[in-house]
Protein backbone atom coordinates (compact mmCIF):
# COMPACT_ATOMS: atom_id res chain seq x y z
CA UNK A 1 0.00 0.00 0.00
CA UNK A 2 2.96 2.29 1.14
CA UNK A 3 5.03 1.51 -2.32
CA UNK A 4 1.75 2.63 -4.16
CA UNK A 5 1.71 5.94 -2.26
CA UNK A 6 4.90 6.62 -2.94
CA UNK A 7 4.13 5.59 -6.72
CA UNK A 8 1.57 7.75 -6.88
CA UNK A 9 3.03 10.68 -5.63
CA UNK A 10 6.09 10.54 -8.06
CA UNK A 11 3.60 10.40 -11.14
CA UNK A 12 2.34 12.84 -9.46
CA UNK A 13 5.31 14.89 -9.31
CA UNK A 14 6.35 13.98 -12.62
CA UNK A 15 2.85 15.66 -14.05
CA UNK A 16 3.88 18.92 -12.02
CA UNK A 17 6.90 19.31 -13.43
CA UNK A 18 5.44 19.13 -17.12
CA UNK A 19 2.87 21.44 -16.26
CA UNK A 20 5.66 23.67 -14.69
CA UNK A 21 7.45 24.10 -18.01
CA UNK A 22 4.61 25.53 -19.26
CA UNK A 23 3.65 27.95 -17.14
CA UNK A 24 1.98 30.26 -19.53
CA UNK A 25 -0.44 27.32 -20.38
CA UNK A 26 -1.00 26.22 -17.27
CA UNK A 27 -2.58 29.71 -16.49
CA UNK A 28 -4.43 29.61 -19.85
CA UNK A 29 -6.04 26.33 -19.57
CA UNK A 30 -7.15 27.20 -16.26
CA UNK A 31 -8.84 30.07 -16.79
CA UNK A 32 -10.69 27.66 -19.77
CA UNK A 33 -11.53 25.13 -17.12
CA UNK A 34 -13.54 28.00 -15.30
CA UNK A 35 -14.77 28.97 -18.51
CA UNK A 36 -16.46 26.01 -19.07
CA UNK A 37 -17.91 25.82 -15.51
CA UNK A 38 -20.32 28.64 -16.93
CA UNK A 39 -21.98 26.02 -19.10
CA UNK A 40 -23.46 24.45 -15.99
CA UNK A 41 -23.78 27.47 -14.41
CA UNK A 42 -25.92 29.62 -16.90
CA UNK A 43 -28.93 27.26 -17.15
CA UNK A 44 -29.12 27.00 -13.57
CA UNK A 45 -29.49 30.99 -13.29
CA UNK A 46 -31.88 31.14 -15.93
CA UNK A 47 -33.94 29.10 -14.88
CA UNK A 48 -33.85 29.77 -11.15
CA UNK A 49 -33.86 32.86 -12.59
CA UNK A 50 -38.31 32.47 -12.67
CA UNK A 51 -38.55 29.10 -10.80
CA UNK A 52 -37.86 28.60 -6.65
CA UNK A 53 -38.00 25.16 -7.29
CA UNK A 54 -36.81 22.01 -10.07
CA UNK A 55 -37.96 18.89 -9.46
CA UNK A 56 -37.85 19.47 -5.94
CA UNK A 57 -34.26 21.20 -5.45
CA UNK A 58 -33.86 24.88 -4.53
CA UNK A 59 -31.19 26.86 -6.20
CA UNK A 60 -28.92 26.53 -3.73
CA UNK A 61 -29.24 22.22 -3.35
CA UNK A 62 -28.86 22.11 -6.98
CA UNK A 63 -25.40 23.97 -6.56
CA UNK A 64 -24.40 21.64 -4.22
CA UNK A 65 -24.85 18.82 -7.13
CA UNK A 66 -22.88 21.20 -9.55
CA UNK A 67 -20.31 21.61 -6.59
CA UNK A 68 -20.32 17.46 -6.67
CA UNK A 69 -20.25 17.21 -10.80
CA UNK A 70 -17.67 19.87 -11.21
CA UNK A 71 -15.41 17.95 -8.52
CA UNK A 72 -15.86 14.61 -10.41
CA UNK A 73 -15.31 16.24 -13.71
CA UNK A 74 -12.05 17.51 -12.64
CA UNK A 75 -11.83 13.95 -11.20
CA UNK A 76 -12.25 12.11 -14.71
CA UNK A 77 -10.59 15.11 -17.06
CA UNK A 78 -7.35 15.80 -15.04
CA UNK A 79 -6.64 12.16 -14.20
CA UNK A 80 -8.56 9.66 -15.98
CA UNK A 81 -9.02 10.45 -19.47
CA UNK A 82 -4.95 12.04 -19.96
CA UNK A 83 -4.31 8.40 -18.46
CA UNK A 84 -6.71 7.16 -21.43
CA UNK A 85 -4.98 8.72 -24.06
CA UNK A 86 -1.69 7.44 -22.78
CA UNK A 87 -3.04 3.83 -22.80
CA UNK A 88 -3.88 3.99 -26.60
CA UNK A 89 -1.00 5.35 -27.59
CA UNK A 90 1.09 2.36 -25.47
CA UNK A 91 -1.13 -0.20 -27.11
CA UNK A 92 -1.01 1.53 -30.59
CA UNK A 93 2.96 1.41 -30.21
CA UNK A 94 2.90 -1.58 -28.27
CA UNK A 95 5.50 0.17 -25.79
CA UNK A 96 2.06 -1.49 -23.53
CA UNK A 97 4.90 -4.20 -22.94
CA UNK A 98 6.88 -2.21 -20.73
CA UNK A 99 4.12 -1.23 -18.97
CA UNK A 100 3.55 -5.27 -18.07
CA UNK A 101 7.02 -5.95 -17.04
CA UNK A 102 6.98 -3.00 -14.42
CA UNK A 103 6.82 -4.46 -11.08
CA UNK A 104 3.45 -2.77 -9.97
CA UNK A 105 -0.10 -3.56 -10.99
CA UNK A 106 -0.90 -2.83 -14.36
CA UNK A 107 -4.34 -1.08 -14.17
CA UNK A 108 -2.89 1.55 -11.02
CA UNK A 109 0.14 2.46 -13.09
CA UNK A 110 -2.22 3.01 -16.76
CA UNK A 111 -4.50 4.75 -13.87
CA UNK A 112 -1.97 6.72 -12.66
CA UNK A 113 0.01 7.62 -16.33
CA UNK A 114 -0.29 11.31 -16.68
CA UNK A 115 -2.16 13.96 -15.02
CA UNK A 116 -3.80 17.47 -16.37
CA UNK A 117 -2.39 19.54 -13.50
CA UNK A 118 -4.25 22.46 -14.32
CA UNK A 119 -7.98 21.41 -14.03
CA UNK A 120 -7.27 20.88 -10.30
CA UNK A 121 -8.81 24.59 -11.15
CA UNK A 122 -11.86 22.90 -10.90
CA UNK A 123 -11.56 21.57 -7.10
CA UNK A 124 -11.26 24.96 -6.65
CA UNK A 125 -14.09 26.04 -8.67
CA UNK A 126 -15.91 23.49 -6.52
CA UNK A 127 -15.21 24.46 -3.14
CA UNK A 128 -16.08 27.89 -3.88
CA UNK A 129 -19.56 26.77 -5.44
CA UNK A 130 -20.11 24.64 -2.61
CA UNK A 131 -19.33 27.86 0.27
CA UNK A 132 -21.67 29.95 -2.16
CA UNK A 133 -24.16 27.29 -2.02
CA UNK A 134 -24.72 26.80 1.79
CA UNK A 135 -24.05 30.49 2.31
CA UNK A 136 -27.62 30.77 0.59
CA UNK A 137 -29.03 27.80 2.15
CA UNK A 138 -28.00 29.67 5.53
CA UNK A 139 -25.14 27.48 7.49
CA UNK A 140 -22.52 25.51 6.53
CA UNK A 141 -23.18 20.90 7.06
CA UNK A 142 -23.18 19.37 9.96
CA UNK A 143 -19.30 17.92 10.39
CA UNK A 144 -20.92 14.22 10.17
CA UNK A 145 -22.89 15.18 6.86
CA UNK A 146 -19.18 16.36 5.53
CA UNK A 147 -18.04 12.78 6.87
CA UNK A 148 -20.51 10.79 5.16
CA UNK A 149 -20.75 13.02 1.90
CA UNK A 150 -17.43 12.31 1.64
CA UNK A 151 -17.01 8.92 2.08
CA UNK A 152 -19.78 8.64 -0.42
CA UNK A 153 -18.31 10.97 -2.91
CA UNK A 154 -15.12 7.96 -2.99
CA UNK A 155 -17.98 5.58 -3.53
CA UNK A 156 -18.71 7.94 -6.93
CA UNK A 157 -14.84 7.90 -7.58
CA UNK A 158 -14.57 4.49 -7.25
CA UNK A 159 -17.87 3.94 -9.47
CA UNK A 160 -16.32 6.35 -12.27
CA UNK A 161 -13.03 4.90 -12.68
CA UNK A 162 -14.69 1.27 -13.12
CA UNK A 163 -17.08 2.87 -15.87
CA UNK A 164 -13.58 4.40 -17.23
CA UNK A 165 -11.80 1.17 -16.67
CA UNK A 166 -14.34 -1.01 -18.57
CA UNK A 167 -14.13 1.68 -21.20
CA UNK A 168 -10.33 1.67 -21.35
CA UNK A 169 -10.86 -2.19 -22.00
CA UNK A 170 -12.26 -1.51 -25.71
CA UNK A 171 -8.73 -0.24 -26.42
CA UNK A 172 -7.66 -4.32 -26.91
CA UNK A 173 -10.32 -5.02 -29.26
CA UNK A 174 -10.73 -1.81 -31.57
CA UNK A 175 -7.92 1.04 -33.25
CA UNK A 176 -9.39 3.95 -32.87
CA UNK A 177 -10.78 4.90 -29.75
CA UNK A 178 -9.54 7.80 -28.81
CA UNK A 179 -12.43 9.69 -28.60
CA UNK A 180 -14.32 7.15 -26.02
CA UNK A 181 -13.26 10.08 -23.50
CA UNK A 182 -15.24 12.08 -25.03
CA UNK A 183 -17.72 9.50 -24.52
CA UNK A 184 -16.99 9.64 -20.83
CA UNK A 185 -17.36 13.24 -20.71
CA UNK A 186 -20.69 13.11 -22.41
CA UNK A 187 -21.73 10.51 -19.67
CA UNK A 188 -20.81 11.89 -16.65
CA UNK A 189 -22.32 15.06 -18.16
CA UNK A 190 -26.15 13.47 -17.12
CA UNK A 191 -24.97 13.95 -13.59
CA UNK A 192 -24.67 17.70 -13.58
CA UNK A 193 -28.54 17.89 -12.47
CA UNK A 194 -30.32 16.26 -9.53
CA UNK A 195 -30.98 12.82 -10.48
CA UNK A 196 -35.12 13.57 -9.83
CA UNK A 197 -35.46 15.74 -13.53
CA UNK A 198 -35.03 12.41 -14.87
CA UNK A 199 -37.94 10.39 -15.48
CA UNK A 200 -38.77 6.91 -16.23
CA UNK A 201 -36.87 4.72 -18.25
CA UNK A 202 -33.68 7.05 -18.67
CA UNK A 203 -34.65 7.24 -14.54
CA UNK A 204 -33.97 3.67 -13.81
CA UNK A 205 -31.09 3.61 -16.46
CA UNK A 206 -29.23 6.61 -14.55
CA UNK A 207 -29.87 4.95 -11.01
CA UNK A 208 -29.49 0.98 -11.80
CA UNK A 209 -27.67 0.56 -15.06
CA UNK A 210 -25.00 2.89 -15.35
CA UNK A 211 -25.44 4.93 -12.18
CA UNK A 212 -24.49 8.14 -13.39
CA UNK A 213 -27.18 9.87 -11.91
CA UNK A 214 -25.83 8.81 -8.57
CA UNK A 215 -22.69 10.21 -8.53
CA UNK A 216 -23.26 13.48 -7.62
CA UNK A 217 -26.79 13.35 -6.19
CA UNK A 218 -26.07 11.11 -3.39
CA UNK A 219 -23.06 12.70 -1.93
CA UNK A 220 -24.99 16.03 -2.45
CA UNK A 221 -28.24 14.59 -0.22
CA UNK A 222 -25.86 13.51 2.32
CA UNK A 223 -23.99 16.48 2.58
CA UNK A 224 -27.46 18.58 2.66
CA UNK A 225 -28.64 16.23 5.19
CA UNK A 226 -31.43 14.52 3.23
CA UNK A 227 -30.02 11.02 2.56
CA UNK A 228 -31.48 7.73 4.04
CA UNK A 229 -29.58 5.02 4.97
CA UNK A 230 -31.32 2.46 2.29
CA UNK A 231 -29.64 5.11 -0.99
CA UNK A 232 -26.80 5.27 1.09
CA UNK A 233 -26.21 0.73 1.31
CA UNK A 234 -27.52 0.92 -2.56
CA UNK A 235 -24.86 3.55 -3.54
CA UNK A 236 -22.19 1.74 -1.36
CA UNK A 237 -22.80 -1.97 -3.12
CA UNK A 238 -22.99 -0.60 -6.42
CA UNK A 239 -19.70 0.90 -6.46
CA UNK A 240 -18.14 -2.10 -4.85
CA UNK A 241 -20.17 -3.91 -7.62
CA UNK A 242 -18.57 -2.01 -10.12
CA UNK A 243 -15.20 -2.15 -8.92
CA UNK A 244 -15.63 -5.67 -8.93
CA UNK A 245 -16.69 -6.03 -12.35
CA UNK A 246 -14.41 -3.42 -14.03
CA UNK A 247 -11.37 -5.89 -12.74
CA UNK A 248 -12.59 -8.97 -13.79
CA UNK A 249 -13.54 -7.26 -17.13
CA UNK A 250 -9.54 -5.49 -17.35
CA UNK A 251 -8.34 -8.95 -16.92
CA UNK A 252 -9.83 -10.30 -19.47
CA UNK A 253 -9.34 -7.76 -21.98
CA UNK A 254 -5.35 -7.72 -21.16
CA UNK A 255 -5.88 -11.05 -22.45
CA UNK A 256 -6.39 -10.09 -25.96
CA UNK A 257 -3.06 -7.68 -25.70
CA UNK A 258 -0.66 -9.00 -28.47
CA UNK A 259 2.86 -8.08 -27.87
CA UNK A 260 4.92 -5.83 -30.47
CA UNK A 261 7.88 -8.14 -29.62
CA UNK A 262 6.32 -11.45 -29.86
CA UNK B 1 -6.40 24.46 -63.79
CA UNK B 2 -9.67 23.87 -66.05
CA UNK B 3 -12.96 22.94 -64.22
CA UNK B 4 -13.35 19.57 -65.50
CA UNK B 5 -9.43 18.67 -63.13
CA UNK B 6 -10.97 21.16 -60.26
CA UNK B 7 -14.12 18.90 -59.93
CA UNK B 8 -12.30 15.91 -60.29
CA UNK B 9 -9.86 16.82 -57.52
CA UNK B 10 -12.77 18.03 -55.29
CA UNK B 11 -14.62 14.21 -56.27
CA UNK B 12 -11.29 12.45 -55.22
CA UNK B 13 -11.24 14.48 -51.78
CA UNK B 14 -15.34 13.76 -51.55
CA UNK B 15 -14.07 10.27 -51.34
CA UNK B 16 -11.69 10.35 -49.18
CA UNK B 17 -13.75 11.77 -46.31
CA UNK B 18 -16.83 8.88 -47.63
CA UNK B 19 -14.27 6.23 -47.27
CA UNK B 20 -12.35 7.30 -43.92
CA UNK B 21 -15.65 7.95 -42.81
CA UNK B 22 -16.64 4.60 -43.82
CA UNK B 23 -13.80 2.77 -42.69
CA UNK B 24 -13.65 4.00 -39.09
CA UNK B 25 -17.46 3.95 -38.43
CA UNK B 26 -16.92 2.94 -35.35
CA UNK B 27 -15.35 6.53 -34.50
CA UNK B 28 -18.30 8.16 -36.35
CA UNK B 29 -21.00 6.34 -33.64
CA UNK B 30 -18.93 7.26 -30.71
CA UNK B 31 -19.07 10.88 -31.93
CA UNK B 32 -22.83 10.77 -32.27
CA UNK B 33 -23.08 9.00 -28.79
CA UNK B 34 -21.05 11.46 -27.19
CA UNK B 35 -23.40 14.03 -28.44
CA UNK B 36 -25.53 13.82 -25.52
CA UNK B 37 -26.14 17.76 -24.44
CA UNK B 38 -29.23 18.68 -25.92
CA UNK B 39 -30.62 15.31 -24.25
CA UNK B 40 -29.67 15.89 -21.06
CA UNK B 41 -30.71 19.77 -21.09
CA UNK B 42 -34.34 18.16 -22.71
CA UNK B 43 -34.07 16.52 -19.26
CA UNK B 44 -33.58 19.42 -17.20
CA UNK B 45 -35.99 21.54 -19.06
CA UNK B 46 -38.63 19.23 -19.11
CA UNK B 47 -38.22 18.72 -15.43
CA UNK B 48 -38.58 22.74 -15.00
CA UNK B 49 -41.82 22.91 -17.70
CA UNK B 50 -43.36 20.24 -16.03
CA UNK B 51 -44.43 22.42 -13.21
CA UNK B 52 -46.03 24.97 -15.72
CA UNK B 53 -44.56 26.34 -19.06
CA UNK B 54 -41.10 28.41 -19.12
CA UNK B 55 -41.33 31.27 -21.86
CA UNK B 56 -42.87 29.83 -24.64
CA UNK B 57 -41.90 26.01 -24.08
CA UNK B 58 -44.30 23.46 -22.50
CA UNK B 59 -43.23 19.94 -22.03
CA UNK B 60 -43.55 19.30 -25.50
CA UNK B 61 -41.59 22.38 -27.30
CA UNK B 62 -38.89 21.54 -25.12
CA UNK B 63 -38.41 17.91 -26.58
CA UNK B 64 -38.84 19.31 -30.05
CA UNK B 65 -36.31 22.46 -29.41
CA UNK B 66 -33.63 20.04 -28.09
CA UNK B 67 -34.52 17.10 -30.43
CA UNK B 68 -33.69 19.61 -33.11
CA UNK B 69 -31.04 21.35 -31.71
CA UNK B 70 -29.14 17.53 -31.43
CA UNK B 71 -30.29 17.51 -35.44
CA UNK B 72 -28.49 20.75 -36.30
CA UNK B 73 -25.47 20.30 -33.91
CA UNK B 74 -24.96 16.56 -35.40
CA UNK B 75 -25.14 18.72 -39.21
CA UNK B 76 -22.96 21.96 -38.60
CA UNK B 77 -19.94 20.60 -36.27
CA UNK B 78 -16.88 20.98 -37.52
CA UNK B 79 -13.83 19.56 -36.58
CA UNK B 80 -11.16 20.82 -38.78
CA UNK B 81 -9.33 23.14 -36.34
CA UNK B 82 -7.80 19.90 -33.97
CA UNK B 83 -6.41 18.78 -37.67
CA UNK B 84 -4.94 21.65 -39.29
CA UNK B 85 -3.40 22.35 -35.47
CA UNK B 86 -2.16 18.78 -35.84
CA UNK B 87 -0.56 19.07 -39.50
CA UNK B 88 0.85 22.62 -38.86
CA UNK B 89 2.73 21.45 -35.94
CA UNK B 90 3.55 17.88 -37.20
CA UNK B 91 4.76 19.54 -40.26
CA UNK B 92 2.54 17.39 -42.14
CA UNK B 93 1.09 20.41 -44.12
CA UNK B 94 3.63 20.49 -46.36
CA UNK B 95 2.26 17.28 -48.21
CA UNK B 96 -1.01 19.07 -48.35
CA UNK B 97 0.54 21.85 -50.13
CA UNK B 98 1.97 19.65 -52.59
CA UNK B 99 -1.67 18.36 -53.51
CA UNK B 100 -3.65 20.36 -56.82
CA UNK B 101 -5.88 22.10 -54.78
CA UNK B 102 -6.20 24.58 -51.58
CA UNK B 103 -5.46 22.59 -48.53
CA UNK B 104 -8.53 24.33 -47.12
CA UNK B 105 -10.81 23.05 -49.88
CA UNK B 106 -9.29 19.67 -48.82
CA UNK B 107 -10.10 19.83 -45.29
CA UNK B 108 -13.79 21.30 -46.19
CA UNK B 109 -14.65 18.22 -48.87
CA UNK B 110 -13.20 15.76 -46.44
CA UNK B 111 -15.58 16.92 -43.70
CA UNK B 112 -18.48 16.67 -46.51
CA UNK B 113 -17.48 13.75 -47.14
CA UNK B 114 -18.01 12.23 -43.67
CA UNK B 115 -21.54 13.71 -43.72
CA UNK B 116 -23.41 10.50 -44.88
CA UNK B 117 -23.03 9.35 -41.55
CA UNK B 118 -24.16 12.48 -39.39
CA UNK B 119 -27.26 12.74 -41.77
CA UNK B 120 -27.92 9.35 -41.20
CA UNK B 121 -27.92 9.99 -37.15
CA UNK B 122 -29.98 12.98 -37.72
CA UNK B 123 -32.71 11.62 -39.90
CA UNK B 124 -32.91 8.39 -36.81
CA UNK B 125 -33.47 11.64 -34.52
CA UNK B 126 -36.04 13.50 -36.79
CA UNK B 127 -37.82 10.49 -37.02
CA UNK B 128 -38.14 10.01 -33.24
CA UNK B 129 -38.81 13.41 -33.01
CA UNK B 130 -41.83 13.08 -35.94
CA UNK B 131 -42.82 9.92 -34.27
CA UNK B 132 -43.37 11.93 -30.48
CA UNK B 133 -44.53 14.77 -31.39
CA UNK B 134 -46.18 14.52 -34.19
CA UNK B 135 -46.00 17.11 -37.75
CA UNK B 136 -46.77 20.09 -35.24
CA UNK B 137 -42.74 19.26 -34.33
CA UNK B 138 -41.82 21.65 -36.79
CA UNK B 139 -42.90 24.54 -38.07
CA UNK B 140 -46.00 24.71 -40.25
CA UNK B 141 -44.56 27.54 -42.42
CA UNK B 142 -42.92 26.40 -45.50
CA UNK B 143 -40.87 29.56 -46.20
CA UNK B 144 -39.86 29.14 -42.53
CA UNK B 145 -38.93 25.21 -43.28
CA UNK B 146 -36.83 26.51 -46.87
CA UNK B 147 -35.16 28.75 -44.62
CA UNK B 148 -34.54 26.81 -41.91
CA UNK B 149 -32.42 24.25 -44.55
CA UNK B 150 -30.26 27.42 -46.55
CA UNK B 151 -30.16 28.62 -42.22
CA UNK B 152 -28.44 25.17 -41.88
CA UNK B 153 -25.90 25.53 -44.73
CA UNK B 154 -24.94 28.63 -43.65
CA UNK B 155 -24.49 27.46 -40.17
CA UNK B 156 -22.05 24.47 -41.27
CA UNK B 157 -19.98 27.23 -43.03
CA UNK B 158 -19.64 29.53 -40.17
CA UNK B 159 -18.67 26.49 -38.23
CA UNK B 160 -16.66 25.66 -40.71
CA UNK B 161 -14.88 29.04 -41.20
CA UNK B 162 -14.64 29.77 -37.49
CA UNK B 163 -12.79 26.01 -36.83
CA UNK B 164 -10.52 26.88 -40.30
CA UNK B 165 -9.28 30.49 -38.98
CA UNK B 166 -8.50 29.03 -35.27
CA UNK B 167 -6.82 26.07 -37.01
CA UNK B 168 -5.07 28.17 -38.74
CA UNK B 169 -3.84 29.97 -35.72
CA UNK B 170 -1.63 27.27 -35.31
CA UNK B 171 0.58 29.18 -37.84
CA UNK B 172 1.09 31.97 -35.00
CA UNK B 173 1.14 30.17 -31.51
CA UNK B 174 2.37 27.03 -31.07
CA UNK B 175 -1.27 25.17 -30.24
CA UNK B 176 -4.34 27.09 -31.32
CA UNK B 177 -6.41 23.80 -29.83
CA UNK B 178 -6.85 26.13 -26.49
CA UNK B 179 -8.35 28.57 -28.23
CA UNK B 180 -11.02 26.59 -30.01
CA UNK B 181 -11.86 24.94 -26.58
CA UNK B 182 -12.56 28.55 -25.10
CA UNK B 183 -14.35 29.32 -28.51
CA UNK B 184 -17.08 26.20 -27.36
CA UNK B 185 -17.06 27.47 -24.51
CA UNK B 186 -18.77 30.26 -24.95
CA UNK B 187 -20.29 28.48 -28.39
CA UNK B 188 -22.48 26.15 -25.45
CA UNK B 189 -23.87 28.60 -23.35
CA UNK B 190 -24.83 32.10 -26.48
CA UNK B 191 -26.09 29.29 -29.49
CA UNK B 192 -28.80 28.15 -27.51
CA UNK B 193 -27.22 24.48 -27.69
CA UNK B 194 -28.07 24.52 -23.81
CA UNK B 195 -30.52 27.57 -23.26
CA UNK B 196 -33.05 28.30 -25.77
CA UNK B 197 -32.14 32.21 -26.16
CA UNK B 198 -35.50 33.68 -25.70
CA UNK B 199 -35.02 32.06 -22.11
CA UNK B 200 -32.47 34.72 -21.21
CA UNK B 201 -32.89 37.50 -19.30
CA UNK B 202 -34.74 40.38 -21.46
CA UNK B 203 -31.53 42.81 -20.54
CA UNK B 204 -29.23 39.93 -22.01
CA UNK B 205 -31.71 38.99 -25.86
CA UNK B 206 -30.02 42.16 -28.02
CA UNK B 207 -26.35 41.46 -27.67
CA UNK B 208 -26.85 37.63 -27.96
CA UNK B 209 -27.95 39.11 -31.55
CA UNK B 210 -24.72 40.79 -32.19
CA UNK B 211 -22.09 37.66 -30.97
CA UNK B 212 -21.42 34.62 -34.33
CA UNK B 213 -22.16 31.85 -32.01
CA UNK B 214 -26.48 31.81 -32.39
CA UNK B 215 -26.03 31.32 -36.13
CA UNK B 216 -23.72 28.52 -35.84
CA UNK B 217 -27.05 26.61 -34.00
CA UNK B 218 -29.57 28.48 -32.18
CA UNK B 219 -31.26 30.13 -35.67
CA UNK B 220 -31.64 27.25 -37.65
CA UNK B 221 -33.23 25.45 -34.29
CA UNK B 222 -35.70 28.31 -34.10
CA UNK B 223 -36.62 27.96 -37.57
CA UNK B 224 -36.97 24.50 -37.46
CA UNK B 225 -39.45 24.69 -34.73
CA UNK B 226 -41.21 27.68 -35.86
CA UNK B 227 -39.80 29.97 -32.83
CA UNK B 228 -39.40 32.97 -35.20
CA UNK B 229 -41.76 35.02 -37.26
CA UNK B 230 -40.89 35.75 -41.27
CA UNK B 231 -39.46 39.40 -40.26
CA UNK B 232 -37.44 38.40 -37.87
CA UNK B 233 -35.78 35.41 -39.59
CA UNK B 234 -35.31 37.79 -42.28
CA UNK B 235 -33.51 40.03 -40.19
CA UNK B 236 -32.05 37.11 -38.31
CA UNK B 237 -30.59 35.24 -41.87
CA UNK B 238 -29.13 38.59 -43.06
CA UNK B 239 -26.94 38.73 -39.76
CA UNK B 240 -25.77 35.01 -40.54
CA UNK B 241 -25.04 35.55 -43.75
CA UNK B 242 -22.78 38.72 -42.51
CA UNK B 243 -21.32 36.64 -40.45
CA UNK B 244 -20.39 33.59 -42.82
CA UNK B 245 -18.75 36.25 -45.22
CA UNK B 246 -16.74 37.88 -42.22
CA UNK B 247 -15.55 34.80 -41.07
CA UNK B 248 -14.63 33.32 -44.57
CA UNK B 249 -12.85 36.50 -45.26
CA UNK B 250 -10.91 36.28 -42.26
CA UNK B 251 -9.78 32.06 -42.88
CA UNK B 252 -8.15 33.46 -46.08
CA UNK B 253 -6.24 36.55 -44.80
CA UNK B 254 -5.31 34.01 -41.38
CA UNK B 255 -4.38 31.39 -43.94
CA UNK B 256 -2.64 33.44 -46.37
CA UNK B 257 -0.70 35.56 -43.45
CA UNK B 258 -0.06 32.53 -41.54
CA UNK B 259 1.50 30.56 -44.31
CA UNK B 260 4.26 33.14 -45.18
CA UNK B 261 5.41 32.52 -42.10
CA UNK B 262 5.44 28.66 -42.53
CA UNK B 263 8.46 26.92 -42.97
CA UNK B 264 8.14 23.42 -44.50
CA UNK B 265 9.89 19.98 -42.94
CA UNK B 266 12.66 18.72 -45.70
CA UNK B 267 12.54 21.49 -47.93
Amino acid sequence: MRRYLRLLVAQLRLSLLVAAAYRTDFVVDAVIEVLWTSTVLVPLLVVFGSRAEVAGWSFGEALVVVGFFTLLQALLEGVMNPSFVAVVEHVRRGTFDFVLLLPADALFLVSTGRFHVWRSANVLTALGILIVAFHRLGGPPSASAVALASVLFAASAVMLHAVWTMAMCSVFYAVRTDNLTDVLSAALDASRWPSTVFRGATRFALTFVVPLGLMTTVPARALLGHLDTETCAIALAEAALFALAARAMWRRALGRYASASS
Amino acid sequence: MSLARELAVVRAFLRVGTVGALTYRAEALVWLLSTTMPLIMMAFFGAVAADGAIGRYGEREIVGYFLATFIVRSLTASWISWQINLDIRAGSIASRLLLPAHPLLGYATESVGAMPVRVLGSVVVAAIMLALLGRGAVTGDPVLLGLACVSVTLAWLLSLAVSATIGALAFFVGSSAKVMDAWLAGLFVFSGYLVPLDLFPAAARPWLDWLPFRYQIGLPVELLVGALDRPRAASLMARQLAFVLAAGLTTLVVWRRGLARFSAHGG
